[in-house]
């Protein structure tokens, strides 16, 4: 998991991004790429891009300039089918989990796998036990959204979009609206995603998962990735980057939970 | 095998006949009703702003006037422009059109309380549009909307009465000829109250039922 | 066209003096309403059982008979059977008000259902009497609560209101129909009377609006449910 020994193609790669909305512009021409196995970590003040570009990667919101290409191959934006695939590949985790309110846990995750992959329904019910199970969701199967805490839903979503056997999987601040005793458990999850060697791109505030999970980090500010490298060159107490001094705020407000 | 005076005997065969009516005008009525109210209320909730405003104009007319004065309108009003028609008809446009408007409302309620984050959940899993529409949009509005368009036809059922002011014999009908006849008003329209009674409370049954055969944590009513 | 206009012309002022006959009908009706709605909701809500059973038949019945038959049963019926002489304005009012009466006990019944616990165990932790409770804590959120739901009561009444010239109450529609039976101008009239009805909708419930806006405490604020 080290830069250095990155492979020749990217498996999603984005060049030149850039997005406005009535008239303002949110990205300003970013471009990232992410080789198999990476984890990078999106960090930078609220309102500064990292949503839309999280959403633009998978094409949730079309980039007004810009390419992105999935191993390789340049997605056509104008092509339906094309936008279709790419989110197939590329799995999304949400800051409010947007689960289906109206199925349980288990159909949550079989109806992607039905309706979109066209597997059959026993097929899909088995693989989604699987998922739920790695995710410690076993038991709660059978129970629908309002009767799951933040914590779970946010597991189901995870398990949900594993399901789809994503390239690349993008989290949108995945722990941000959960209570603080149930962040843990989410982390637990993502961790346990990265030792298996999945590729991730997040957005976080999470200070724990900064420091330790990430091959890079991007900080992103009014549209711009301003900073990137690895944290050990970022992260250095007294090195004088934003990041440092993002971080050294976070944990502030964390009160000293985890370390930069 | 008991047996009925000339007048219960009469009034029984009269207000059968008038309920065939009344069931003949409200299960058209009801399905036209929630059909138009199903393309107006999706207009009004995610057309062009022009057509939006159509949908409005429409929902706000309906909804405002009583359905009487529609009635007459068309029954009575629509010859002087040279248009005929059969009590039955008007009643039945009358029905549709004064019903559509109030369900177009239950249902634009319904699929604007659907958050944003249903469709991108969809979309970020490789839904298209017509995927979602049908595995996550649908399911959720039909249940959102259910409790209001069925109470709306449960109003439909006692407002098909009207269809005696334009003539149309249904059991309001039927039993007035011989509450007049007899001058017998009081049995006449208890009668009649009960006929209404059971037409309602098996829609308020059927309803029920429904209601919890499509139940869902999470989508109770209130 | 100018004879369509003359007639409608003509007949306005005439309209508009049974719109005061379906306003006194309206008004009448919701007062009635008002007050049997809210001493049904607390007899639904506290009342022993057997009031509880009385008024549940009573809501059954007058929300499950249409206005018609109802004006039906009680004008020509059931009043002259009891010997209750009144005039037709008056019974229309009655038979409206109890009908709203059972619907508004409905809504007064949700009000005061959702309103947290703590309000009465509050109450009573004062010392204050159940019947002062109702009265003064309970009571004043639950009307305010109900305004909306009472608003759209007003609307359905008003347009309900358009039936009362079945039994020969002079008021908006049984005006219309007699110019027009004159005239052989239905069209114009009917439109004309629409018109008013349209207007009478909504200037009513921009008055309860208004009402709700006046009455309105400061984070208390439900949701308006349409």
């Amino acid at each position: 998991m080290n830069n250095a020994a990155a492979p020749t193609v990217p498996i999603l790669q984005a060049e030149n991004l850039s997005k406005s909305f009535s008239g303002q512009r949110i990205l300003k021409g970013v471009s990232v790429g992410l080789g198999r196995g990476e984890i990078k970590i999106l960090i930078g003040p609220s309102g500064g891009g990292k949503s839309t570009l999280l959403q633009c990667l998978n094409c949730l919101v079309l980039p007004d300039e810009g390419s992105i290409s999935l191993s390789g191959q340049v997605i056509d934006l104008h092509d339906k089918k094309n936008l279709y695939q790419l989110r197939q590949q590329v799995g999304m985790i949400f800051q409010d989990f947007n689960l289906f309110d109206h199925l349980n846990a288990l159909d949550n995750i079989t109806i992607a796998l039905r309706k979109v992959r066209k597997i059959s329904r026993s097929q899909a019910q088995e693989r989604a036990m699987l998922e739920l199970e790695q995710v410690g969701l076993g038991n709660k199967a059978e129970l629908y959204p309002a009767q799951l805490s933040g914590g779970q839903k946010q597991r189901v979503a995870i398990a949900r979009a594993l399901a789809m056997d994503p390239q690349v999987l993008l989290l949108d601040e995945p722990t941000s609206a959960l209570d603080p005793e149930l962040i843990g458990e989410v982390i637990a999850v993502i961790r346990t995603l990265a030792g298996k060697g999945m590729t991730m791109l997040m957005a976080t505030h999470q200070i724990s998962l900064i420091s330790n999970l990430a091959d890079e980090i991007l900080f992103m500010e009014a549209g711009v990735i301003v900073e990137q490298g690895e944290p050990a060159q970022l992260l250095c107490p007294g090195c004088g980057s934003k990041s440092v001094g993002f971080c050294e705020r976070l944990s502030e407000i964390a009160d000293g939970d985890g370390t930069c | 095998m008991l047996t009925l005076s000339p007048f219960y005997h009469d009034l029984l065969s009269a207000l059968n006949q008038g309920l065939l009516m009344s069931v003949a005008l409200i299960v058209p009525s009801a399905c036209g009703g929630v059909l138009i109210g199903i393309v107006a209320g999706t207009i009004r909730a995610f057309g062009q702003p022009w057509m939006r405003k159509i949908g409005d104009f429409y929902a706000a007319l309906f909804r405002g006037t009583p359905l009487v004065v529609q009635l007459f309108i068309l029954y009575f009003g629509l010859p002087n422009l040279g248009i005929y028609l059969s009590p039955y008809s008007a009643a039945v446009i009358g029905f549709i059109l004064c019903s559509a408007a109030y369900q177009s409302e239950y249902i634009r309620g319904a699929l604007l309380s659907i958050k944003k984050g249903q469709y991108l959940g969809a979309q970020a899993l490789g839904f298209s549009t017509r995927q979602t529409l049908q595995s996550i949009i649908v399911p959720q509005a039909i249940r959102r909307a259910l409790h209001g368009c069925g109470n709306e036809i449960i109003y439909l059922i006692k407002y098909s009465s009207l269809a005696y002011i334009v003539t149309c014999m249904e059991l309001t009908g039927e039993g007035k000829t011989i509450a007049t006849e007899y001058f017998r008003f009081t049995e006449v329209f208890a009668v009649i109250a009960v006929y209404y009674l059971i037409l309602v409370s098996l829609a308020m049954l059927a309803l029920k039922k429904i209601e919890k055969l499509l139940y869902i944590p999470g989508f109770g009513r209130n | 066209m100018q004879a369509q206009l003359n007639a409608v012309l003509d007949a306005f002022p005439y309209l508009l003096f049974g719109a005061i006959n379906t306003g006194l009908i309206v008004i009448a009706a919701m007062f009635i309403g008002l007050f049997i709605g809210v001493l049904a909701a607390v007899g639904l809500v506290y009342g022993p059982r057997w009031l509880k059973w009385a008024l549940t038949a009573y809501l059954w019945f007058f929300r499950g008979v249409p206005i018609l038959a109802l004006l039906f049963l009680f004008y020509f019926g059931l009043f002259p059977h009891l010997n209750i002489q009144i005039p037709a304005l008056a019974a229309v009012a009655a038979v409206l008000g109890l009908t709203t009466g059972a619907y508004q006990a409905n809504i007064f019944r949700g009000a005061i259902m959702s309103l947290p616990q703590g309000q009465f165990r509050a109450a009573s932790a004062l010392g204050m009497s159940e019947a002062a409770a109702i009265r003064s804590i309970i009571l004043p959120q639950a009307l305010r609560i109900s305004i909306p739901a009472w608003s759209n009561e007003y609307s359905i009444i008003l347009k309900d209101s358009a039936l009362a010239f079945v039994i020969g109450a002079p008021e908006i529609m049984a005006r219309a129909q007699f110019v027009a039976s004159r005239t052989y101008q239905h069209l114009p009239l009917y439109l004309a009377a629409g018109l008013l009805y349209f207007f009478l909708t909504w200037a009513g419930v921009t008055a309860l609006r208004k009402l709700e806006h006046k009455v309105r405490i400061p984070g208390y604020t439900e949701e308006e449910k349409s």
